[in-house]
């Protein structure tokens, strides 16, 4: 490539990060530091059942016992998990009944973030936003008419208060407290999320849809969710989130389950735009996120989509547990890397029942000296008969000094089984950048025209608005000045 | 309008132009010829702005502008348009999508307003009609699985809605069936006016039985060799290239 295109590419990969200022909202924050006494705490703060304190405090104790990862593609942080706070919530957590009485200072936050809560409110419907600021939940809307339909939209803490038997069913029944170390973490200290219900037959009327953000400095964030649909039951759940710019990395560690019944769907969207880091790589979400789906009745599906261009390390594998016969699990993701972000992200699909059908989609793009990984595990039991999965990879590379790896693994104890695999890396083209250049296009905006065109058919899979949004944050994500 | 002095260019260190001189007026279609490898591409390469290729002498106005300052896309907003001999692929953009946000650059850069959905589209109905492009091409991905000559078709399809002041058509009948060829010229016909100028290469001078040129020049190792009018085209078809390979380099002027 030639020098003018090297230099387009450093400088895309050294875009600031656009969100990056706090709110400055008087917080209740836990001292700092990890023990039986913090998650007691948390759960009193929380006005939690007896049960709710064991389950958390049984985590704690395989916390404690285990070991940090070492198989991943990057050479893991130091989590001194002693300096981190653990529970964190606006002081004062007012009971809102309207738009006015929410704090201006948050409302003006969202609004640098372009979130449109208002205008959403104005789109009448379409949208249902429970916007969870830190650790708890301060917003929540369209729960009305949700309620006609059945349908359960709040906040976990909520959930944990109001409907204590469908939590304590389904807690914990996709991730076990002793999936992974941040698992067992967000099981002992887990602050707030969001839980949705849908009845049998409910075919959730709007998309539901969450924004987090991080704000308080030095608080790690641990949501939990939890999605149940019930037989026949369908939704879609969005999920996006954007953080401001801090200095000392900060800790995410959720965890999200969900469960679909016999014929139900579960569509999940997720935008993430976590403070990925200055160009050193100082700074930045460390985002180490559990997330599976269980098809735990016939006829079920679940669909994961994810478009990641933020935090300094992202380790994430969506997967979906394909327990019912003739069940179905998608995997779309888009990953972006830049500067000297890591991402190792992926889908674990696990295939029990028969006639198990699963997809994987996965586009990774790198730019600066950021390393983007795809790990993807496909497990197909002995009684998975005729199952099959397709998997597609595919990278594409900015600039010289990424790079890009892929980990396919497959473990298949059926013969009946057929699994497809296929991979590709390429370039963007200087000849792909001149054409469109030479019509006049900016060079950094072909750059996202070429980037976006790349990942369209993951792209495609979101719900229109959010698709939007989506490439809006790709093309910020590679925008910078051109030399 | 165009005007090229005494031009050399190299790529990767080799010299490719040596020395080519030009004078294009608005409302002039002229054609280039010459041999493979003489330098064709090269030209409408440099005038564009691709960066493998370096000028190392010479000057090129645009309009009295100096082209050789302004980035590809800024030469691109000031009126020259390269249709491609090779145009590639790009996968996911879609080619409606992709033209607006040219023509609105475009636009921008003019002082405008992005133009209106409703005029745009009625603008891509025209042009389309005009070249005979299918409008299921139009809206798939930029070039993507096009045959040859749908890509061909595509250039000139984006010619017509850019409007260009100077258009380099670079080998735009190869791979074009005759049908194709007519319509293709017939457009490009269209669009000449007092205002804008052609430059057209081409090995064929079935070409400029549609595509009528005001001159036709032979491009040989880097120079313009002989020039002359349609005429000489009928010649070169008639003889080839050697006898003009033989006398100019007896010239020894290369
Ligand atoms: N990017 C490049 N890198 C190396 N050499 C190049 C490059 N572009 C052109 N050349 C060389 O420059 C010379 C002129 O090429 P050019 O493409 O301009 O020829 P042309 O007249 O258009 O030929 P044709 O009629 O075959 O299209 C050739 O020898 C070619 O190999
Ligand atoms: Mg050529």
């Amino acid at each position: 490539m030639s020098t003018k295109d090297d230099e387009l590419l450093k400088e895309l990969a050294l875009e600031e990060y656009k969100y990056g200022f706090t709110t400055d909202i008087e917080m209740d924050i836990a001292p700092k530091g990890l023990s039986e006494d913090t998650v007691r705490l948390i759960s009193a703060k929380k006005n939690e059942p007896e049960w709710l304190l064991e389950w958390r405090l049984k985590a704690l104790r395989h916390f404690l016992q285990m070991e940090m990862p070492a198989w991943q593609n990057f050479e893991h942080p130091d989590v001194d998990f002693q300096d981190i706070s653990y529970y964190a919530a606006p002081k004062a957590k007012p009971k809102l009944n309207s738009m006015d009485e929410v704090d201006p200072e948050l409302l003006s936050t969202f609004e640098k973030l372009g979130i449109p809560l208002d205008e959403q409110k104005v789109l009448a419907g379409v949208v249902a936003v429970d916007a969870v600021f830190d650790s708890v939940s301060v917003k929540t809307t369209f729960r009305e008419k949700l309620k006609e339909q059945g349908v359960i939209f709040c906040s976990f803490g909520e959930a944990v208060q109001e409907h204590p038997e469908l939590v304590k069913q389904y807690l914990g029944s996709v991730v076990p407290q002793t999936d992974n170390i941040y698992a067992a973490l967000n099981s002992a200290v887990f602050s707030d999320g969001s839980f949705v219900y849908i009845p049998k037959g409910v075919r959730c009327p709007m998309e539901l849809s969450t924004y987090f953000r991080i704000n308080a400095e030095n608080t790690g964030q641990f949501e939990r969710t939890l999605i149940i649909a019930d037989e026949g039951a369908y939704v879609s759940y969005l999920e996006g989130c954007t953080a401001p710019m801090r200095d000392e990395n900060q800790l995410h560690a959720a965890v999200v389950e969900l469960i679909a019944l016999k014929d139900a769907e579960i569509k999940y969207s997720t935008v993430q735009n976590w403070y990925p880091g200055d160009k050193d790589g100082k700074g930045g979400i460390y985002n180490f996120v559990t997330k599976r789906g269980m098809c735990k009745g016939d006829n079920s599906k679940i669909s994961w989509t994810q478009v990641e261009t933020g935090s300094a390390i992202t380790w994430k594998y969506p997967g979906v547990i394909l327990k019912g016969d003739h069940s179905v699990g998608e995997f779309y993701s888009v990953a972006l890397t830049r500067n000297r972000q890591l991402a190792d992200t992926g889908t674990k699909m696990i295939h029990l029942g028969k006639n198990t059908r699963s997809k994987i989609v996965s586009k990774g793009i790198s730019a600066g000296v950021s390393h983007n990984s795809y790990r993807g595990l496909v497990k197909i039991g002995p009684g998975a008969e005729n199952s099959r999965n397709f998997t597609q990879c595919d990278s594409l590379l900015i600039g010289d000094k990424c790079g890009a790896h892929t980990f396919p693994y497959i473990e298949s104890r059926n013969k009946t089984a057929k699994l497809e695999h296929e991979a590709t890396t390429s370039k963007i083209g200087e000849d792909q950048l001149f054409y469109l250049t030479q019509r006049g296009i900016d060079p950094e905006k072909a750059v996202g025209l070429i980037v976006n065109g790349y990942a369209k058919e993951v792209l495609n899979q979101l719900p229109m608005e959010f698709a939007v949004e989506a490439q809006k944050l790709l093309a910020i994500s590679l925008e910078g000045s051109v030399g | 309008m165009l005007s090229i002095r005494n031009l050399h260019a190299s790529v990767e260190d080799k010299q490719i132009l040596k020395g080519l001189d030009l004078e294009v007026k608005a409302g002039e279609v002229h054609a280039i010829m010459g041999p493979n490898g003489s330098g064709k591409s090269t030209l409408g390469n440099v005038l564009a702005g691709r960066e493998a290729y370096e000028v190392t002498e010479g000057e090129v106005l645009l309009d009295g502008k100096d082209l050789l300052d302004l980035s590809p896309e800024d030469r691109a907003r000031e009126g020259v348009f390269l249709a491609f001999q090779y145009p590639v692929e790009i996968p996911g953009v879609s080619n409606i999508n992709f033209l607006k946000t040219a023509l609105n650059e475009v636009r921008a850069y003019k002082g405008l307003p992005p133009m209106e959905a409703k005029e745009f589209l009625s603008r891509v109905k025209e042009k389309q009609k005009l070249v005979k492009f299918d409008a299921k091409l139009a809206n798939r991905s930029l070039n993507e699985g096009f045959s040859g000559g749908e890509k061909k078709r595509n250039e000139i399809f984006q010619l017509a809605m850019l409007e260009p002041k100077l258009a380099i058509l670079d080998e735009t009948d190869s791979g074009l069936d005759i049908d194709a060829l007519r319509i293709v010229a017939g457009g490009v016909n269209q669009l000449r006016s007092n205002d804008n100028a052609f430059i057209v290469i081409t090995h064929y001078q079935r070409l400029l039985d549609y595509i009528v040129p005001d001159f036709v020049h032979v491009l040989y190792n880097g120079r313009i060799v002989r020039s002359g009018t349609k005429e000489l085209a009928l010649e070169l078809e008639e003889k080839g290239y050697d006898w003009i390979k033989e006398t100019v380099d007896a010239e020894g002027t290369v």
